[in-house]
């Protein structure tokens, strides 16, 4: 007599140690979840009492000031941000109007004029310039490019005075946010060209062939086929650059001066950064002043978070434009 | 009988080329003249007259052979290869100033001084970056260690278990990769170095960096994840293995030289930031081996401090740390690159 074994169960159940493995990798999945929302939380409850005194002040004024008694005790603050939140967008701006003409260009060169052997090379190349450190533009920025940059400021306020933008009143071209912004296109032409080098090369062969076949030329195929496939992709690698240049600390601080005035006018040296700020004013803060750095760095990740999230969403819609 | 000899219209033939090049040298020519003569002058303007003579003349000598939109496209094929060539001007001008000017900073006693015994301003036979690149190299190895297990998981949470949470998750980290460097600073200050260790350290320092390099880990790694076929996938549970089984002992191995690349990037991100190690480190002068207690020297912090201090050795010393800075990420980046050549491995 030999006993029959018993049947095992079969069951779509996963294991036990897969069960074990799911978890673990769902728990480190949603780390990126807990680091942003405990950011969030960290510095808005070490920047409430700041944001609670000053309102809506925080980011409509622009005075930044505290005074203590002998004590170290708080008597007045003042704390604005309005004129470090100018700055911020308006070198943002600059940068991302130089460099995306530039990384377009960059981009279908690399796409559809380079030869082969060129293309591998500046890939590279473009790519390890993603991976400069930032401290490295601030510092090339400041003692090589300053001088020429100095010079096209003066060239464009010559031409273009008449315009607002360009006025310069009193006429200080010294480290302005023309300049920073010039810093900052440098900085981010790599991301807008990779990003939109990406986009251009998943325009669809066939379309390109299609329009090669009714007899259009190189730029006739761009015009028909790449641009309009690519440009929300474009737009949103825009919108990346634009946030990377909004949260840029070093390079802006080295270059930029920083005065808190609100400033339209990108030739005048008198600009801000909220980053810059936060690096400025940390090293002899009290304690009180701590709170407002860390509430203006709330309004700062709020300020890139909101970009990238459009940027993110820009860029999803690539191929669904276009003919 | 004589056969049909295949033509390749698409290839420039030599007459091409040679119009090519005289219009290029015509244009070189013609730069020259015209700046010489009117009194325009500076880099600037021979830039600026060369670009438009080339443009034109492309434009005009297409124009002539096959028309109008000819005519256009060799003007944008000027005006894109420009595009090109303005992107590589400043990588070009960065690295040669970096090593024109940091190798007269570089001396023996870089390498094996730390800065305890030396101010910025001395002269440069005395003190060197040995603690900067110790706390470095410290910073990076702390920060390798609690971000690639977090952005592997991600990538494996991302590829493999695909769960409800996907693109929630995808959408997180394409916003966490860009938290400015000077909010992680931050973070960490509130979260961590003023509740609870209230003094300045490496630790602290290679915890923002952690969060500035799970992101790039994730992403690159995702996409490395992403290429090992399913087959391998459906080949391990096909013999009964678990998924567990599954992943660690077929897709890891096989997307290991990847996943290596995916490190190496982050690490090349990493290294140069700034920001948050001037919030968090301290930066001490000495070699420093305790990550936990004590300021940490790094090579930014070094680079930095130089700079400000404004003399003239001292940022020849900012250019020396930049230089060996710049050397380290290259060298990273160029291995990345080459172990991404072959990112699926047995």
């Amino acid at each position: 007599m030999s006993t029959v074994p018993v049947p095992r169960e079969i069951t779509t159940q996963p294991r036990r140690s897969d069960r074990i493995f799911r978890k673990i990798v769902t728990t480190g999945g949603l780390s990126s979840l807990a680091i942003l929302s405990l950011i969030t939380i960290f510095l808005g409850y070490r920047g409430f009492e700041v944001l609670r005194e000053e309102g809506i002040g925080f980011i409509t004024s622009s005075d930044w000031s505290i005074t203590t008694d002998d004590a170290g005790n708080v008597v007045e603050s003042h704390f604005g941000l309005a004129a470090m939140l100018v700055g911020t967008i308006l070198c943002a701006f600059i940068a991302v109007a130089i460099a995306l003409p530039i990384s377009i260009a960059s981009a279908l060169f690399l796409n559809f004029y380079a030869p082969g052997w060129m293309k591998k090379f500046l890939v590279a190349v473009v790519d390890m310039m993603a991976a400069f450190p930032s401290i490295l533009f601030g510092i090339w920025g400041f003692l090589v490019l300053m001088p020429s940059a100095e010079y096209w400021a003066k060239l464009l306020h010559h031409y273009f005075g008449f315009i607002p933008l360009f006025k310069l009143q009193p006429y200080v071209v010294t480290r302005s946010p023309f300049i920073a912004g010039v810093v900052l296109a440098i900085m981010i032409i790599p991301i807008i060209t990779s990003v939109s080098r990406e986009v251009f090369s998943q325009a669809p062969l066939d379309r390109i062939q299609a329009a090669y076949a009714l007899g259009a030329t190189r730029w006739g195929m761009i015009k028909a086929v790449v641009l309009p496939y690519g440009r929300s992709g474009v737009i949103g690698g825009a919108m990346l650059g634009l946030g990377r240049a909004m949260g840029e600390t070093v390079a802006v601080f080295t270059v930029l001066n920083i005065v808190f005035q609100v400033n339209w006018h990108m030739l005048l040296g008198v600009g801000g950064n909220v980053a810059s700020l936060i690096i400025l004013k940390f090293g002899d803060a009290s304690p009180y002043e701590i709170k407002a750095l860390m509430a203006a760095g709330l309004v700062l990740f709020l300020l890139t978070l909101a970009v990238n999230a459009i940027a993110d969403v820009i860029v999803k819609k690539t191929g669904k434009s276009g003919r | 009988m004589s056969t049909v000899q295949p033509t390749r219209p698409w290839v420039a033939s030599k007459q091409d080329r040679l119009r090519d090049a005289l219009i290029f040298v015509g244009a070189i020519v013609f730069t020259y003249l015209l700046v010489e003569v009117t009194p325009l002058k500076g880099k600037l303007a021979y830039f600026i007259v060369f670009f438009f003579s080339l443009m034109i003349a492309n434009g005009f000598t297409g124009g002539l052979r096959f028309g109008f939109p000819a005519a256009k496209d060799a003007i944008i094929k000027t005006l894109v290869a420009f595009g090109a060539v303005v992107t590589v001007i400043p990588i070009a001008s960065i690295l040669g100033t970096v090593i024109s000017k940091g190798y007269k900073g570089i001396k023996l006693n870089l390498f094996t001084q730390d800065m305890s015994m030396a101010t910025p301003t001395d002269p440069l036979n005395n003190g060197g970056i040995l603690h900067a690149i110790t706390g470095t190299l410290t910073l990076v190895a702390l920060a390798l260690i609690m971000s690639v297990p977090l952005g592997i998981l991600t990538a494996l949470y991302l590829t493999e278990i695909k769960g409800r949470f996907s693109k929630p998750i995808k959408f997180l980290v394409q916003a966490m990769s860009g938290v400015p460097s000077i909010v992680a600073g931050l973070f960490i200050l509130s979260a961590v170095l003023y509740p609870i260790t209230k003094s300045y350290s490496g630790f602290m320092g290679a915890l923002a960096l952690t969060i500035l390099m799970i992101p790039t880990v994730a992403r690159t790694s995702e996409e490395v994840l992403n290429l090992i076929p399913q087959d391998l996938r459906e080949a391990g549970t096909a013999l009964g293995g678990t998924q567990w089984r599954t992943v660690a002992m077929i897709v890891l191995p096989a997307a290991r030289s990847g996943l290596i690349t995916a490190m190496i990037l982050g690490v090349a991100r990493i290294a140069g930031e700034t920001a948050p190690l001037l919030l968090l480190t301290g930066g001490g002068d000495k070699v420093n081996p305790n990550p936990f207690s004590g300021s940490m020297g790094s090579l930014p912090y070094y680079i930095w401090k130089s700079f400000n201090a404004g003399s003239e050795e001292s940022i020849t010393r900012a250019w020396a740390g930049l230089l060996v800075l710049v050397v380290l990420v290259l060298f990273l980046f160029t291995s990345a690159r080459f172990l991404s050549t072959r990112k699926v491995s047995r």
